[in-house]
């Protein structure tokens, strides 16, 4: 004789939440003719593509090893990115010295992420950007030799980083008085700001690009030339500050007119009711867009390839020129791509998050 | 690799067009304001470094995987700082993409462009720029299967014959068959990667475009062995270097650095045997390799500049096997690039 024992409570729950789990899963993949199809058509299309996809990136892959050998194997080459890894992140910057672009990327990434925390949302974070910038950008000049590193020598990651991160943060104020000025009661101003908003939304970002590196310098009285990479980075501060005013402007409008009032009411002068009433929930408003918008300005910066800089994009692909590793293109470009996936995917994810912590309640 | 600089307008549409017009107003900027003769090298000195805007192609200019750029065109980078500082390191490469690198060698970015610029009289006389010697002379080639057996052009009646869109490859490729009296069914072809695949299937028997990129495309086929690069040239693309107008100084330097080392392959001079030429009685090779000083400095040069450069980079012909030679990747023939003595283009004037 056994015992013929009770299923436990809590194992009684557990089955049922399977079932439950099943049921919705079922009813999702296979729940009408339209959907089982939808899901037939995309396990073909997973079948067809992933098993390649493997045997391309890890199974025939070449980890280690010389070019001959990745040339013999019919997946990729991974050793192609080992060999040129340092090409990649840091391209021309003098190797002994590679510790500064480092700690540039990670100062960068640091500031990024406490950025991020709604919790250290404070008048010093201003601070906070204020020094970092200017310390990243003094650490890529080569300090404490600054300037002994010219421009030309940056490359890579810290790059791309730089671009990014000083297109958004300068357009900030800009983008600021663009929208206030938008919404100017003077003609004047008004009409200047929707001019440079509409221009620069009206045109593509490589003609901006080629306007401030090709055209710019011929304005200029000869033997005076402003760096390179300077002009590209005003042109995408300028470009990015259009879009971003566009976002600012949005937010003042979702702030509503009671607001205003009530703030005037107060005896609260125009700039007084912006910086106290109105801005703090305009911005607040519109965070979420501004981290969309980093990850179109993030992947923009790869467009500074067609005026011969080299940012992480460009230095893989140059680096599949090199008469020993050439036409490694395919990992070249799977490897950036994956990085840019990376900042977008996560980036994208935090946005989520935002929109949903941020969401208003009660109102 | 240079194609890029002959295409036509519609190839990108706007942005191409955009930069044209800038070009346009370049002239109109830049002809007023021709440098006065000797600023240039006034300039490098004062700055310790020359700047030089290069493109990036396999073999010819290529940043290393330290970061340091190497390749046919860079070497003469490297010689023309030789001439200047005796520092083959006192140059700083700067790549510079086709629309941009002639504005940017007008506005005083650069010092001189080693781009691999076709030499053409618009460009010396509309835009306003001197050429140095051809240090490089390319041309369209044809590029096929060598199980078709096909040894010459002309033999290519009836050939299916895949061409970029919107390139000078496509004018001069019509211009060839008609001149030959033979037929052949173009395929238009806008993607580079899509004008390899094409050709590599079978969809094409022949690929055409300048040659050194040919050659390029060929060593990245499956199968680079079962295809061969035809001699002839259907077009010319004399590749030199190009600086701003009006600084005589500037181009002598630039010449006669160019004709050193073409002049040290005639003389049989390697950067192996070097030295043992420092001792010669010819006084041809004297004057040459500065043992006799008048050379130098007449032209303001540190009288050895020539022996420098060929102990340090070799001769035109060891700076072209080193980066693109038949023994390299790249894999290029001589072909035109020979000495005149061989039957090629190259002929130095004399050092005297």
């Amino acid at each position: 004789m056994t015992d013929f024992a009770e299923p436990s409570l809590p194992t009684v729950e557990m089955r049922a939440r399977l079932v439950r789990w099943r049921q919705r899963w079922w009813r999702g993949l296979f729940g009408s003719p339209g959907t089982a199809a939808i899901t037939l058509a995309c396990i073909v299309f997973l079948a067809a593509v992933v098993p390649p996809m493997v045997r391309w990136t890890v199974i025939d892959a070449v980890w280690f090893g010389t070019p001959d050998a990745c040339h013999l194997a019919s997946g990729a080459c991974w050793a192609f990115i080992g060999e040129k890894f340092r090409f990649i992140l840091f391209g021309f910057y003098p190797a002994p010295l590679q510790w500064k672009p480092l700690l540039v990327v990670l100062l960068l990434l640091t500031v990024i992420a406490v950025s991020a925390v709604p919790r250290c949302w404070h008048r010093r974070l201003l601070a906070l950007w204020a020094t970092a910038i200017p310390v990243a950008i003094l650490l890529m000049a080569g300090a404490p030799q600054i300037g002994s590193i010219p421009t030309g020598s940056w490359a890579g990651l810290p790059l791309t980083l730089l671009l990014t991160v000083i297109s958004l943060v300068a357009a900030l104020p800009l983008a600021l008085l663009l929208a206030l000025g938008r919404q100017s009661r003077r003609g004047g101003v008004r009409w200047m700001s929707i001019i440079v908003i509409e221009v620069m939304r009206g045109v593509p970002l490589i003609t901006v690009l080629y306007a401030a590196t090709l055209l710019l310098p011929l304005m200029l009285p000869t033997g005076l030339t402003i760096d390179k990479l300077l002009r590209a980075q005003v042109a995408l501060v300028v470009f990015v500050a259009a879009y971003m005013a566009e976002i600012i402007r949005a937010g003042l409008q979702g702030v509503g007119n009671g607001q205003y009032e009530a703030a005037k009411s107060l005896g609260l002068g125009y700039w007084t009711t912006l910086r106290l009433v109105v801005l703090p929930q305009a911005l607040r408003i519109v965070i979420p867009s501004f981290v969309n918008l980093a990850i179109g300005v993030l992947q923009s910066t790869t467009l500074v390839i067609v005026i011969g800089m080299f940012d992480f994009l460009n230095t893989a692909r140059v680096s599949a020129n090199d008469p020993d590793w050439l036409g490694f293109f395919h990992e070249a470009f799977f490897f950036t791509g994956a990085v840019y996936f990376l900042f977008s995917f996560l980036t994208s994810r935090y946005s989520l998050w935002l929109e949903r912590r941020l969401r208003p309640t009660g109102r | 690799m240079f194609h890029a600089l002959k295409r036509l307008p519609s190839k990108i549409g706007l942005s191409r067009i955009v930069a044209v017009g800038v070009l346009a107003l370049a002239v109109g900027a830049a002809l007023p304001s021709a440098a006065r003769a000797g600023a240039t090298l006034d300039a490098i000195k004062a700055r310790g470094v020359i700047k030089v805007g290069v493109g990036t192609a396999p073999g010819f200019f290529t940043p290393d995987s330290s970061g340091r750029w190497q390749g046919f065109f860079v070497d003469f980078g490297r010689a023309l700082a030789i001439a200047v500082f005796n520092d083959p390191d006192k140059v700083q490469f700067t790549n510079s993409s086709p629309q941009q690198r002639l504005p940017a060698l007008q506005s005083g970015e650069f010092d001189i462009l080693l781009s691999g610029v076709t030499q053409t009289i618009s460009r010396a006389t509309h835009l306003g720029f001197h050429f140095g010697p051809v240090i490089f002379y390319d041309g369209q080639g044809l590029l096929v299967a060598k199980k078709l057996g096909i040894t010459k052009g002309s033999q290519l009646d009836g050939a299916t014959v895949c061409v970029q869109t919107g390139t000078t490859g496509e004018l001069n490729i019509a211009d060839f068959f008609r001149q030959n009296k033979i037929s052949f069914k173009p395929v238009v072809i806008e993607e580079t990667s899509q004008f390899r695949d094409a050709f590599a299937t079978g969809r094409c028997d022949v690929l055409t475009q300048d040659s050194s990129d040919l050659a390029i495309e060929r060593i990245q086929l499956p199968k680079p062995d079962d295809y061969v690069l035809l001699p002839e040239r259907i077009s010319k693309e004399p590749l030199a270097p190009a600086i701003r107008y009006g600084d005589d100084q500037w181009l002598e330097i630039v010449n006669w650095v160019v004709y050193a080392t073409i002049q040290a392959e005639e003389y049989g001079i390697t950067s192996a045997n070097v030295d043992s030429f420092l001792t010669s009685d010819d006084p041809g090779i004297k004057r040459f390799l500065g043992v006799d000083p008048t050379l130098g400095e007449a032209a303001k040069l540190d009288p050895k500049f020539a022996y420098t450069i060929i102990k340090t980079l070799g001769n035109y012909g060891e700076i072209f096997d080193r980066n693109v030679g038949p023994n390299t990747k790249v894999g290029f023939e001589r072909g035109y690039n020979r000495l005149w003595t061989q039957g090629g283009l190259l002929y130095s004037p004399p050092f005297r």
